[in-house]
């Protein structure tokens, strides 16, 4: 390389590191921003402040889904294996949503329900065939639905 | 001795004419070998591959959508090396591959968010959320406009691809982003489903057409990337002698 091209290079390096460092610091002082959602855990530690809008997201309890014998509310509880938190939610709920299924709730806290106004699921990165699922139920496995 | 040979077909290849005449003859093999393969891919997407266990058929979108968003990120890198040979080198033909990878990695980004977006109201029931997955490529759409807009801004094309190549390497600090987005925070989006080590968490049977969708979208890209950058070097060179000669060439 002529010494030209090595101040270049020289350069271009430089900047590379200089960005590079700038986003790393970034990304890690807004690590707890960067979060879609927090798990029951989160919940139960942290004393959130009420009235505080925040993203819930765990699994779905089996057997907790309780529909409203009118209208559209439904109750279930979400958990992350280690804590559950009900979640009351008035609304259309999306095709995936079902039991053992990862979900995400936006809404608060009040009197240790949290009431959402919108609930979405969140798809896992499983990708199979009916046929084969179905094997997987015959012998007991589990296909990991849900996370 | 082959070594000699193509490094020699290498530096001619540097040359405006030479460059020409071969992206001529390659780029529309590139595009049949796109159609077949897009054309069998899709084919077995559609109505050879069995639905999802839990998505049914809306599953049969992540064909178009993850082989787009690789080749989104594919191309980001590509251009990003184009654009370091091009600061360092100051290769005209470098710039030129470098600034027409832009508009190719943009609209391939434009279909991996449209699709995603499709898919995302039936399966997570909205069309959009700001989680880290989805911003950090609304982002990526984004940079490749800057790269365009910035390019499109000088009079002079060479020194407007030299200003906009910087661009391009500081905007690569998001390609990682992206890829480890869904690993360094909670996501709406799903994990990685193929992974490059270890074992991927989808079935034998449904991985074929993602692999012909992944080529199909390679041989896109070479494709289009030839043809710009040719009428690229067309436009610069209007006025030079061999454009007049390729012209009296092609049309006798």
């Amino acid at each position: 390389m002529t010494p030209t091209r090595k101040k270049r290079a020289l350069i271009v390096a430089a900047l590379v590191a200089g960005i590079g460092t700038a986003t790393a610091v970034a990304v890690v002082s807004m690590n707890e921003n960067m979060m879609f959602f927090i798990s029951p855990s989160d919940v139960l530690n942290e004393e959130l402040p009420p009235d505080r809008q925040f993203r819930l997201g765990g699994l779905v309890v089996d057997d907790s889904i309780k529909h409203a014998d009118e209208g559209l509310q439904v109750q279930f509880s979400v958990s992350d294996g280690g804590h559950q938190v009900p979640v009351v939610f008035n609304g259309i709920l999306p095709d995936l949503f079902r039991e053992g299924q990862g979900i995400v709730a936006h809404g608060y806290m009040r009197n240790g329900r949290f009431e959402a106004h919108e609930v979405l699921a969140k798809h896992d990165e499983n990708y199979m065939p009916p046929e084969v699922q179905k094997a997987l139920d015959k012998t007991g496995h589990n296909s990991g639905a849900g996370q | 001795m082959i070594w000699k040979t193509l490094k020699i077909w290498f530096h001619k290849l540097g040359s405006a004419p030479s460059f020409y005449r071969f992206a001529r003859v390659v780029s529309p093999w590139l595009w049949f070998g796109f159609a077949v393969t897009a054309a069998y891919g899709l084919y077995l997407a559609l109505y050879v591959v069995p639905p999802d266990y839990q998505q049914g058929d809306s599953a049969r979108i992540l064909y178009i959508h993850v082989p787009a968003a690789w080749q989104a990120m594919f191309i980001y890198l590509v251009m990003t090396i184009l654009a370091i040979i091009a600061l360092i080198w100051r290769i005209r033909l470098t710039e030129i591959l470098a600034m027409s990878c832009a508009p190719i990695g943009a609209a391939l980004t434009l279909v991996c968010l449209v699709t995603g977006s499709l898919w995302g109201k039936p399966m997570w029931g909205t069309w959009w959320e700001w989680d880290a997955r989805l911003t950090s490529m609304l982002v990526l759409l984004f940079i490749y406009i800057g790269i365009m807009g910035l390019y499109a801004a000088f009079d002079d094309r060479r020194k407007g691809a030299r200003i906009a190549s910087v661009l391009i390497i500081a905007g690569a600090v998001n390609i990682p982003i992206i890829h480890f987005s869904v690993e360094w925070w909670n996501t709406l989006h799903q994990g990685a489903t193929i992974k490059l080590t270890g074992e991927s968490s989808m079935d034998p049977s449904m991985l074929p057409p993602l692999i012909w969708m992944v080529i199909s979208t390679k041989l896109f890209f070479g494709a289009a990337l030839l043809d710009r950058a040719r009428n690229e070097l067309l436009d610069q060179d209007r006025s030079k002698k061999w454009v007049a000669r390729q012209v009296l060439e092609t049309s006798s």
